[in-house]
Parts: C-alpha cells; structure tokens; sequence
C-alpha cells in the first residue's frame, strides 16, 4: 500500500480519492468488466474481419450498430439521452479495445463520441442535444467533425469557410478538407468565419444535417491506412440552416474546437494504443511460435530488447492516458496531460508498428499476417486531431504557464 | 408467474493454455484468466430471454466458490438476471466439489426460491462432467430437458428440442423443470455499457451450504493429473489388408 502510495503522489493524482490510487494499478470492478466486453467483441467480431474492412475500404456499418448497442457509441452521453452514462476514462478503455480488433473501426467510435457528441454535449441546448445527440447513440447514426481545410489544418484559427446571416438563416459558403466519416455520417459539427474582422474569435460553430442542399462531398480519399474509414472534402455552396443550427454563442467557434479537441486527443490517444497493442500481441505471439538458430527467435536477446521496448512505450502511454481521462473526469485541468497522452500513444503506435513488422520479417511485409496493417493504420495518429509538432507546442505552451514567475 | 434459477460457473478461460501443476495435483489456476463457462453464458442467455418474452418474472443468477466467482455472477447480472446468490465454498470443499454437491446446492435453493425452471449448461469445459443438471433434477424428481438446443413454454409445459446423437429429439415436459443448454440453443449477447452500470446496484445475496443444509463432502478423490500423451507420428498404409495385418500385429485386433 506504501508504495502505491507514493507512486500515486509521484503522478500528482489525488491521493484522497482511493479510486484514482487503485485505478493506475487496478482499474474499478465496472471498468473492468467493461474493458473485458469491448475485447470480447472486438476479438470474436472485429478481429476476423479487420483485414477484409481495410482491403475493400468498407464501413463497418453492422459493427457501429451493435456497438450502438452496446453503448460504445455514446459512452459518456447520460442515459436520459440515450447514452451509456460512464466516464472518460470507460470511454478509453473502450476505444482502446475496439481499437486493437480493427483500427478503422476505432476511429469512427472516437470521431462520434468527442468530436461530434462530445461539443454537442458541451456547448449545446438541451432541444439541440435532443435533436442532434440521441439519434447518434444507437450506432444507426454518425457523426462527424469539420474544422480542417484545404488551406490550413494546424493554423486552424486562419479558417476561411464562410458564414452570413440572411434572415432566418446562415447561409454557409467554402471547403472543408480531410473529414473522417464524411461519406457515412448524417451530421457535422462545422466551423465558419461569422466575423472575419475579429480573426479567430469570429468563428462559430454550426450544425449541419447530411445530406443537405448546398452540402456536397468531395472524392474519398485513398489512404494509406484505417481504409474503412471515409475521408473526404466537405464543399459548402450556399448551404441554407437555420439560425438554431448555431453551437454555442457567436464567435465561440475557435474555443469550442479547441475544447472539443483537447478531450479529443484523449480518444486519438486511446486508439493509438489499441493499434499499438495489437502490433506488440503480434509480435510476441510470432516470436513464441518462429523457430531460427534451433530455438524459438523469442529466446535472442535481439527480439527480447524489442518486445521490452514496445511494451515499455505502450504502457507508458496507457497510464498517461489513463491519468488524462482521471483528470477529465474529476474536472481538473487536462489540456496539457491529454496532448501529453496523444503524443506519447500514436508514437508508440508507430514505433511497434514498425518493430512489429521487424520481429516478423519477411511475414511482416506480406497481407497473410496483420503487422502491416497494423504499420500503416498507426502512422495517422501522429498527424490528425493536432499534429505531434502541435502537441509539442500545446505540452511546451503549458510547462511555461506552470514556470512562469 | 415465476422465477427461474441459473447456474454460472467460473471456469479458465477456453482460449487459455493449461498447464499441469508440478505436483500432478491439478491444473494451474493461479494468476490464469478466468471467465463464465460458456454453456453457462447459452443459459443466461436463455433465461433472460424467456424473461423479456414475459414467460417469466424473475431471473436469478447462482454460483458456488470463493470470493472470486461474484465477478461472474456479476457478469450474468450485466446480461441482464434481476439478483445473485453467491453460495460460499473455499479452500479443501472448493477444490473436491463436484456435480453431486452443486446439484444439491441447486435442489435446495430451486426449492427454497420456489423457482419453476432450473437452467443450466450442459457441462463445464473444465471438467466436462455433464452430471449437474441430471443430478439436479433426480433430487428434485423433477422433469428433465437437456442438451437443449431449442427451448419453448406452452403454459405449464415446456417442449424442448434436445440435440442427441441420432438427430433432434422433442420431449414435451411439465415445469417446474430442470433444463440444460446446449451449443446451438442461442448466442449470448455481449452485456451492454448501460447494464454493466445497472448491475453494480443488482444485489447479490451470501450464503453457504450449511445454510442449505448441504454437506460439502466428497466421494470422488482426484489422485493424479496428467497432460495427454505428446501425439505421434502415425504409420500411412497402402490396402485395406495392410491395415488389418498392422493392426494384427500390435495386437489391436
């Protein structure tokens, strides 16, 4: 007990509260039994098919509806809503499990419930979470997230989408680039310039129903990795919604994107170590059963230092996102441990990805094994929901903060 | 109407490498992950089915073991049974319990709960004993359905499709009943966020077999373990006469 004790003051936790203790070393009972349902589902029903989803670029539709089901896709939504009523650190463990069955279907669980269900719940009205939140629990439903655009990602507050008042309505005009779900969802959580003059805090928020007049997608794009996913441009030509369509209060755009994200790297996180789990179980199942030099290759020093070093790095990662979504749920301040989860997980991810096909060799390369899929579905992690150069930033931004005299 | 008993057991987890203790004295159970029998899931499954079919009112979930098989009851309570009971047996009892001293555990409580069905998987993956059920109901001298690989109520009858070697059988019997599961009788569902919530506030009541008036002892002794033979090479033949002479000369036949 002394030691968890100072291992539970060393990470700063809350040492009062003997769940944030017993939760690093040993998860709460429903948490558990939660986790073991997701890797249950994800082994007999995600696992099987990930490789076929990934090769015909097929949405896991029936999968997002018993997920649905399940409450995954909803997690931290109340259940007066229709969600499953737990917290974020449920919510990550359940990314995480999905995660490791099939990477892609990870994504399309994380996109619904912090960006399009997550400022929703946030910054909603209880009529706009109604209309807008519990048709998206079931898993018939998903949304997505438009901030991104052909001009600027990172420089997210140079945002030159468009948004003018004409009576009733806004009418929205310009290009979203890079959406997740696009050609699957039926809602977007969308940001447009309402007051260019005032730079980033003329953005707002809207919410837009798919399809929609004045709402077409671009091609999907042809990705390197979570192929079951649609990605796609979001074009806005004169796009009529209704003044009630807004999220949140003018100009309240740039914050509540930032917000959204910030929990959002939590999920990003969470599906990092899923792919980066499956990429170590591949690895160290290989390396028990592949014989070289007379012995199974699990016995060389070489292999054994890469195992260590991949198990290290995910475990890392997992207490760091753990202790994010502990932060979350206890209402602290988070911004700088959750940019800190996400860049530590998808590193993670891509370092065993790689090592994983390395321990596999020639195996790696191929389809027949996982490995490479596992490879190519971690290397975005790195790049969406805030590059790792800008959770650099965001981690160096709050050191300061704290140092500042 | 009523209520109907389920059987959970906390069994190793079937995807799980066993592996025999040095001592020969069983199987490693230490740090080895546990989960619910799986035929025990089929009945749960079953169970609560019946219940949302309105055929029955109340669905309670019964282990037998230490501390540790709560976690299971409290798997069944997430798919969805109304309470727990949590029959406590440890140590030496624990590790010498069988079929003969489950079924009386479960004849005492079907009777004591006044329950109209008892269900059951039809064995255990660990010891594969498939006696439970069948003891369950001689004690009870109640009707027995098992192998169940389709389960209907008509009233105060249940018709039961029972999976046997010759094909399918349909008996048509009077409740209360003891039922076992079979394979094919349904796919459990995967217990939901919402009732893993929901379970947590489920209660689930102590007891032991004294309480039932059940005494734990044995009659059956395991005295050795083994792992089965590494499996051989076999020998390919040509003709049918080539088997026969083979065979005779081991002296098989």
């Amino acid at each position: 007990m002394a030691a968890l004790f100072k291992a539970g003051k060393a990470l700063g936790l809350c040492v009062s509260g003997c769940r944030s203790l017993s939760s690093l070393a040993e998860l709460p009972e429903m948490h558990q039994m939660m986790r073991q349902t997701c890797r249950d589902y994800a082994d007999r029903e995600l696992g099987p098919i990930a490789g076929k989803l990934d090769k015909e670029h097929l949405f896991p539709a029936q999968q997002v509806r018993e997920l649905g089901a399940m409450g995954v896709m909803a997690v931290e939504v109340p259940e007066a809503l229709g969600g499953a009523g737990m917290d974020y650190l449920a919510y990550s463990l359940a990314v995480e499990e999905i995660s490791r069955g099939c990477g892609s279907t990870g994504c399309v669980v994380s996109v619904n419930n912090s960006l399009y269900i997550g400022p929703i719940l946030k910054f909603g009205t209880q009529k706009q979470k109604e209309q807008w939140i519990t048709p998206f629990t079931t898993g018939e439903k998903v949304g997505c997230f438009a901030l991104s655009e052909p001009g600027n990602g990172s420089d997210a507050g140079a945002a030159s989408t468009l948004a003018r008042q004409e009576g009733e309505e806004w009418v929205l005009n310009g290009t979203k680039a890079w959406i997740t779900n696009s050609w699957d969802a039926s809602a977007t959580v969308i940001f447009a310039t309402t007051d260019k003059s005032l730079k980033h805090k003329g953005i707002s928020a809207f919410l837009v129903p798919m399809p929609h007049p004045g709402l077409s997608l671009g091609k999907k794009e042809d990705k390197l990795g979570i192929r079951a996913t649609s990605t796609a441009n979001l074009i806005l030509e004169d796009c009529r919604i209704p003044l009630g369509n807004m999220l949140g209060s003018r100009g309240s755009g740039f914050k509540i994107a930032m917000q959204t994200l910030d929990s959002g790297r939590i999920g990003i996180a969470s599906q990092a170590l899923g792919i980066a789990q499956a990429a170590l179980d591949c690895a160290a199942d290989y390396a028990h059963k592949r014989t070289a030099f007379g012995a199974p290759i699990g016995k060389l020093q070489a292999v054994q230092f890469k195992l260590a070093d991949m198990a290290v790095a995910v475990e890392s990662a997992r207490l760091l996102t753990w202790k994010a979504a502990m932060l979350k749920d206890a209402k602290k301040p988070f911004t700088k441990e959750a940019a800190m989860a996400k860049l530590a997980a998808s590193e993670a991810a891509t370092f065993c990805g790689h090592q994983s096909i390395q321990v596999l060799g020639g195996m790696g390369y191929v389809t027949d094994m996982p490995a490479e899929r596992h490879y190519r579905d971690a290397r975005i992690t790195e790049i969406y929901e805030g590059t790792s150069e800008i959770q650099r930033l965001v981690i160096a931004g709050q050191l300061l903060k704290e140092y500042a005299s | 109407m009523s209520r109907v008993l389920v059987g959970v057991k906390r069994v190793i987890d079937y995807a799980v490498k066993i592996r025999v203790k040095p001592d020969h004295s069983g199987v490693v159970t230490d740090g080895v992950k546990h989960s619910m029998n799986p035929f025990c899931e089929i009945a749960v499954e079953e169970a609560v089915k019946l219940k949302e079919k309105k055929f029955i009112k109340e669905v309670v979930a019964v282990s037998c073991g230490p501390t540790q098989v709560t976690e299971t009851i409290r798997t069944a309570l997430a798919m969805g049974c109304d309470r727990g009971i949590h029959v406590e047996v440890s140590g030496k009892d624990y590790e010498a319990m069988g079929p003969l001293q489950i079924a009386k555990i479960f004849a005492a409580l079907a009777k004591k709960e006044e329950a109209s069905l008892v269900i059951l998987g039809k064995q255990a993956i660990d010891d594969d004993c498939n006696q439970t059920g069948q003891m369950t109901a001689a004690l009870l001298d109640w009707p027995q359905g098992t192998f169940a690989s389709e389960v209907t109520i008509d009233g105060e009858k249940v018709k039961v499709v029972r999976e046997i070697d010759g094909g399918l059988e349909t008996i048509k019997i009077s409740m209360p009943a003891v039922l076992t599961a079979d394979l094919r009788l349904n796919t459990p569902r995967y217990a939901t966020l919402p009732n893993i919530m929901k379970a947590k506030k489920k209660k689930i009541a102590n007891m032991k077999p004294a309480d039932l008036g059940v005494d734990m002892v044995s009659r059956v002794e395991v005295l050795r373990v083994d792992e089965p033979p590494t499996r051989l090479a076999g020998v390919k033949v040509e003709t049918v006469d080539d088997l026969v002479a083979k065979l005779k000369a081991n002296g098989t036949i």
